[in-house]
């Protein structure tokens, strides 16, 4: 029954007016839709449900709308492949014989990067997980450029997440539901990406304007050129570090532009990084720590004027420099026995600087080899990997600071402290959970006593014996005035946990050095 | 009497000349944004609802067409994920205009309606342009704007069929 049929049939509206009239009511509504839309707060709920509905709906429309066109591709690649098969084949193996060049110099650089790493101390960032998402709806107009891709929740992807293609970065998630995400482009009106540029070092922002080649805006550093390639620069959290973007360009208007690297390839199959940025951390006052740890600092007197007496504090009798607390220490390793038979590896005078005896350390591949029991236990090391060059090299983990971190000036205490919310297995001294001595002589509430006591008093023994003996390795390799101590207590650890027959026999390598005592 | 004069006599159905053309435009939105390419070309991206604001106005001034267009912009907000209340600004922005300037339109020869298509779409992208620029706090780039308003621009031809569907539904409004 239609309206004219009813009741109200009979009366009579001006339709102009009264068509204007919700005209003027629905504009009032997108009005204030528009004034309390919230997207660029990036928080969960500004990704409001009837987005999350027309996702979860368009999402398989797209997919199954593309599928068609997507194998047609698969069918017309697979006819190409056959029929140009061997000039393919041609071409690749020149390509490969280029490659096999480029692997060879990307390993020597790896090496040496490796290398200037352990020597500046750098923290290097653990490697991403990821999935991998294809995109199933894509909107490409001036005022909005996102797309859809079909992981979701479900697959741990959240707000914020970086996308890249096979290329470069492609965008970062703004919404995600259970099983489709939405993906901001770097080329959406509303995308601002702090980069770096590599030849400069200079950095800028990207900003995005619906176009194909985002801006550069606020741009710092030495002028830029046609060509100079821009990435990531990490800058504010949202991005990791060192993601390739694309190269600078001069645009119609003469400003910068970006020339994208994601798109020289279709982005149908995209990798998401399960990074969170800093942006996300939800409270941060639960970042600062509620109660901070104590430390002890040596008084300046006993560094700067002269040595510390013997056994009158913990700080003295376990990182003072050459005193006779250390001295006997050193003496009750001897006493044990530790030091072996084997020829003394001479050793650079003392280390000053630690992040040198890391690269000492790590420069030295055939020093594990003398001491295979403890390249093949130590928890960390990985396989195939010297073990001494898994120490100086390997990551956050492992700082050059496990090699005597603090330096010869640093107390034990000092390096406990500094070196506590680093993983474990990384100092044998300084880690908490730690048996040896050392442990004992970094504890500051401790009374000052003899370095040999602490040193047979460990609360606790190495699993095997192989740990033991990486451990008193590890404690050979630092130059810190404490390594006595140490080097006593492991040794007392690798005699005390009697290695069965026929295993490996650990041989301490270098015999008192210049920092034995007098 | 021909036959489509006779269905012309009967009153219109709401369904026929809103909702049918809704659905359809919502779904060729879906359809438009796939990510497929031809011959490494993209599709191109009309906005649809923007033909229907001018149609609709064209053929007769009523109260639903305002809240269809509301509901169409949201969705494509949505589709999108452009700011919440932009295209149905933009969508009423131009069916304020042509119901403004209906008895100019009506009845005019296809190139000259196509020149009012051509300048109300016009109206409505220089209502997001703004709108996007106070939201973002930068202006969109004008040759994607350009780009979209001729793929927009290009459905004229469907636009014409519509009106000319229904525009002698109701002899009232002529």
């Amino acid at each position: 029954m239609s309206l004219r049929d009813g009741p109200f049939g009979d009366i009579r509206v001006p339709l102009t007016w009264s068509a204007a009239a919700a005209l003027v009511i629905a504009i009032i509504i997108a009005g204030a839709l528009l004034l309390g839309d919230r997207r660029e707060t990036m928080k969960t709920e500004a990704y409001d449900t009837a987005r999350h509905a027309v996702d979860a709906v368009a999402a398989p429309v797209g997919g199954t709308l593309s599928a068609p066109v997507r194998w047609t591709h698969s069918g017309l690649d697979a006819v190409r492949g056959y029929f140009f098969a061997v000039s393919e084949n041609r071409k690749l193996k020149a390509e490969l014989a280029a490659a096999q060049t480029w692997r060879d110099r990307m390993e020597a650089l790896q090496v040496e990067n490796d290398r200037y790493r352990a020597l500046l101390g750098v923290r290097t960032d653990p490697p991403l997980p990821h999935v991998f998402a294809r995109t199933v709806l894509d909107a490409r107009g001036p005022f909005a450029n996102t797309r859809l891709a079909d992981v979701g929740s479900a697959q741990g992807v959240v707000e914020g997440n970086p996308v890249l293609s096979e290329r470069g970065v492609v965008g970062r998630i703004v919404g995600v539901s259970q099983d489709v995400s939405r993906i901001m482009l770097l080329t959406d009106v509303e995308s601002r990406t702090p980069i770096l540029v590599v030849r400069t070092n200079g950095r800028a922002i990207l900003s995005g304007d619906g176009g194909p080649g985002p801006k550069l805006d606020y741009i710092r550093g030495a002028p830029l050129k046609e060509g100079d390639r821009v990435m990531t620069s990490g800058d504010g959290g949202v991005y990791p570090r060192g993601l390739p973007v694309g190269t600078v360009v001069k645009g119609f208007d003469g400003g910068w532009r970006v020339a994208l690297d994601s798109d020289a390839s279709p982005i149908d199959d995209v990798q998401i990084l399960l990074f969170k940025d800093f942006s996300q951390l939800v409270d941060a006052r639960a970042l600062a720590p509620k109660e901070l740890p104590t430390a002890m600092t040596e008084e300046p007197s006993q560094s700067i004027v002269g040595r510390a007496p013997a056994a009158t504090t913990a700080t003295s009798a376990g990182a003072a420099p050459p005193s006779s607390t250390t001295g006997a220490a050193a003496a009750q390793a001897q006493r044990t026995g530790a030091h072996g038979p084997v020829p003394a590896k001479p050793r650079a005078a003392g280390a000053a600087d630690s992040r040198m005896a890391g690269a000492e350390h790590a420069a030295k591949p055939s020093k594990p080899a003398e001491h295979p029991a403890a390249a093949s236990s130590h928890p960390l090391a990985a396989p195939g990997k010297p073990a001494g060059a898994h120490h100086a090299a390997d990551g956050p983990a492992k700082p050059t600071g496990a090699h005597g971190a603090a330096g010869p000036g640093k107390s034990a205490e000092g390096r406990a402290a500094a070196n506590a919310d680093r993983p474990a297995g990384a100092h044998v001294t300084a880690n908490p959970a730690k048996p040896a001595g050392a442990h004992a002589a970094a504890k500051p509430a401790k009374p000052a006593k003899p370095a040999e006591t602490h040193a047979t008093a460990g609360p606790a023994k190495p699993r095997d014996p192989g740990l033991a003996a990486a451990m008193a390795l590890m404690a050979d390799d630092g130059p810190a005035p404490a390594r006595p101590a140490r080097r006593a207590a492991a040794a007392h650890e690798a005699k005390s946990a009697k290695p069965k027959e026929g295993a490996p026999v650990v041989h301490r390598a270098r015999p008192a050095g210049p920092d034995a005592a007098p | 009497m021909t036959a489509r004069g006779v269905s012309a006599a009967r009153p219109l159905s709401p369904f026929g000349w809103l909702g049918a053309p809704m659905l359809l435009s919502a779904l060729a939105t879906v359809v438009f944004a796939t990510p497929i390419r031809i011959f490494s070309l993209p599709l191109p991206e009309p906005v649809f609802p923007l033909a229907l604001a001018f149609a609709w106005a064209v053929i007769r001034p009523s109260i639903l067409p305002p809240f269809a267009l509301l509901a169409l912009g949201l969705f494509l907000d949505v589709c999108w994920d452009g700011p919440q209340g932009l295209w149905p600004l933009c969508l009423l922005a131009a069916y304020a205009t042509v119901l403004a300037a209906r008895r100019l339109i009506t009845g005019q020869d296809f190139r000259i309606m196509w020149a009012w298509y051509g300048a109300v779409t016009a109206a409505a992208f220089a209502a997001g342009f703004v709108l996007m620029t106070m939201d973002a706090g930068a202006a969109p780039n004008l040759l994607a704007v350009a780009w979209q308003y001729l793929a927009t621009l290009a459905l004229f031809p469907l636009v014409h069929r519509l009106i000319e569907r229904y525009e002698d539904a109701d002899v009232r409004f002529r």
